[in-house]
C-alpha cells in the first residue's frame, strides 16, 4: 500500500482569531493537455486535505485527470475599481483583434 | 452483470454465504456513514463521508447481486438487503458500531478499510472471475478510503490534546471488534482451497503492520488485545444492528414491490 509519509510542508498562514479552515482555490483538468480551469473553492486545514476535499467536491462527477489546489491568499486579483482603466481600452479598437486575416480553407 | 459460471452445490452454498459476508460489511458500513449526511462538522467533510457511503453501497450492491445469482433462487440485491432479519446478516460487528464522534467514525473506517485493502488485493486473483472483477473495481475506491481515513487519524492523533484523547478513546472502544476482520472458519477454508476466497488469517500481519505504522505516526497507542468479540459472521450481532435494519428496511417492508 502506498504509505507515503504525510508531507509536513510549510502551510499557508493561519489568520489569528479566524475559526474557519484555510481557503483554497481548486483548478480541475478534464483531459490530458487541456488547461486546468477554476472549479470553485474549498476549506481545508492543509494541502493534503485540501486536495482530498477538492476531489470529493469537484471531481466525483465527470471526467477529471488532475486537480490543482492553490492557497487563496497566494492569488493576487485586480480590483473592480481598476476595471475601467485595465480593460475598457481594448473595447473600441477593432484592430487589436487579429481578425483581418483570411484563414485558408484547410486551416479552419 | 453476466450470469456466473456454475459451481458445485456445496461450493455454491459456501460462496453464497461468503458473498453475504463481503456484501453485508459494506451495506451496513455504508448505511452508518450515510447517517452523517447533513451532520458533519464542515461541509467538505460532509460530502466526503457521503461519497464514502455511496462507494460502500455500490460495492454492497455488486456483492449482493452476485450472491443472489449464486444462490439461484431469484433474489435480488434489494431482496437480500431489505428482507433478511438481523440474525441472517453476515457483517462483522465493527461496521455496525455507532458513529459516535468524528474520531470514532474515522477510526472505525480506518481499521476496516485497511483490512479491505489487503482482502481485495488478494481477491483480485480469485479463481471465481465475477468475484475477482468486483474486488478489482472496489480496490480503487478502497485505496482512497484508506488515504482519507489514514490522513485524518494522523491529524486527530497528532493534533490537539482533545483530538488525541478522542482518537485514542475511539481506538480503545473499537479494538475488541477488530479480531473478526481476520477470523476464518471451515466455510472460508473450503473456499480458500478452491481458490475462490482469500485466507484472511494470512492478511493479518500486513494489517497489523500498516495499522501500527499509521498509529505510530499519529502518536496513538495500539490497544492491547483484551476480550475480542466474535460471532457476528454467524448472526450473533451487537445490539446496534437491529436498530439500523429497522430504519433501513422500514420503507421497503411497508411497501413491498414498490417501484419509483
Amino acid at each position: 500500500m502506498s504509505s507515503t509519509k504525510t508531507p509536513r510542508v510549510e502551510e499557508p498562514n493561519v489568520v489569528e482569531g479566524d475559526s474557519q479552515w484555510l481557503l483554497w482555490e481548486v483548478f480541475v483538468q478534464a483531459e490530458n493537455g487541456s488547461a486546468h480551469e477554476h472549479a470553485g473553492s474549498v476549506r481545508a486545514p492543509d494541502r493534503e486535505l485540501a486536495l482530498q476535499n477538492a476531489r470529493d467536491v469537484f471531481a466525483r462527477r465527470g471526467p477529471v485527470r488532475s486537480i490543482w489546489i492553490v492557497p487563496a491568499e497566494a492569488i493576487t486579483a485586480s480590483s473592480s475599481a481598476d476595471a475601467a482603466s485595465f480593460f475598457d481600452p481594448g473595447d473600441d479598437k477593432v484592430y487589436r483583434h487579429p481578425q483581418f486575416y483570411k484563414v485558408p480553407k484547410g486551416m479552419q | 452483470m453476466k450470469t456466473p459460471p456454475p459451481l458445485q452445490k456445496d461450493v455454491q452454498d459456501a460462496c453464497f454465504e461468503y458473498l453475504l459476508r463481503l456484501g453485508d460489511d459494506l451495506l451496513v458500513l455504508g448505511h452508518r456513514l450515510s447517517e452523517w449526511c447533513g451532520h458533519a462538522g464542515i461541509l467538505e467533510e460532509d460530502i466526503a463521508l457521503a461519497n464514502l457511503a455511496l462507494d460502500c453501497l455500490g460495492q454492497a450492491n455488486n456483492f449482493l447481486t452476485l450472491a443472489g445469482q449464486i444462490e439461484g433462487k431469484g433474489r435480488t440485491a434489494d431482496d437480500l438487503a431489505y428482507f433478511r432479519d438481523e440474525t441472517e446478516f453476515r457483517n462483522c460487528a465493527l461496521v455496525e458500531q455507532l458513529n459516535g464522534d468524528f474520531a470514532t467514525t474515522i477510526a472505525r473506517h480506518f481499521l476496516f478499510c485497511t483490512a479491505s485493502f489487503y482482502l481485495y488485493e488478494k481477491l483480485q486473483e480469485s479463481s471465481f472471475k465475477p468475484l475477482a472483477a468486483i474486488a478489482k473495481k472496489s480496490l480503487k475506491e478502497i485505496i482512497y478510503h484508506h488515504r482519507h481515513s489514514r490522513e485524518w487519524i494522523i491529524r486527530l492523533g497528532d493534533g490537539t490534546p482533545e483530538s488525541h484523547l478522542r482518537a485514542q478513546q475511539a481506538l480503545n472502544e473499537l479494538w475488541m471488534f477488530t479480531a473478526e476482520l481476520h477470523q476464518t472458519d471451515a466455510l472460508e477454508a473450503k473456499l480458500v482451497q478452491e481458490g475462490i476466497a482469500a485466507d484472511r488469517a494470512t492478511l493479518l500481519g500486513k494489517w497489523q503492520q500498516t495499522v501500527s505504522q499509521v498509529l505510530n505516526e499519529a502518536t496513538l497507542t495500539i490497544p492491547p488485545d483484551g476480550y475480542m468479540y466474535s460471532g457476528a459472521r454467524i448472526g450473533r450481532h451487537t445490539e446496534y444492528l437491529g436498530h439500523i435494519l429497522s430504519e433501513m428496511q422500514i420503507v421497503a417492508r411497508s411497501h413491498p414491490n414498490a417501484r419509483w
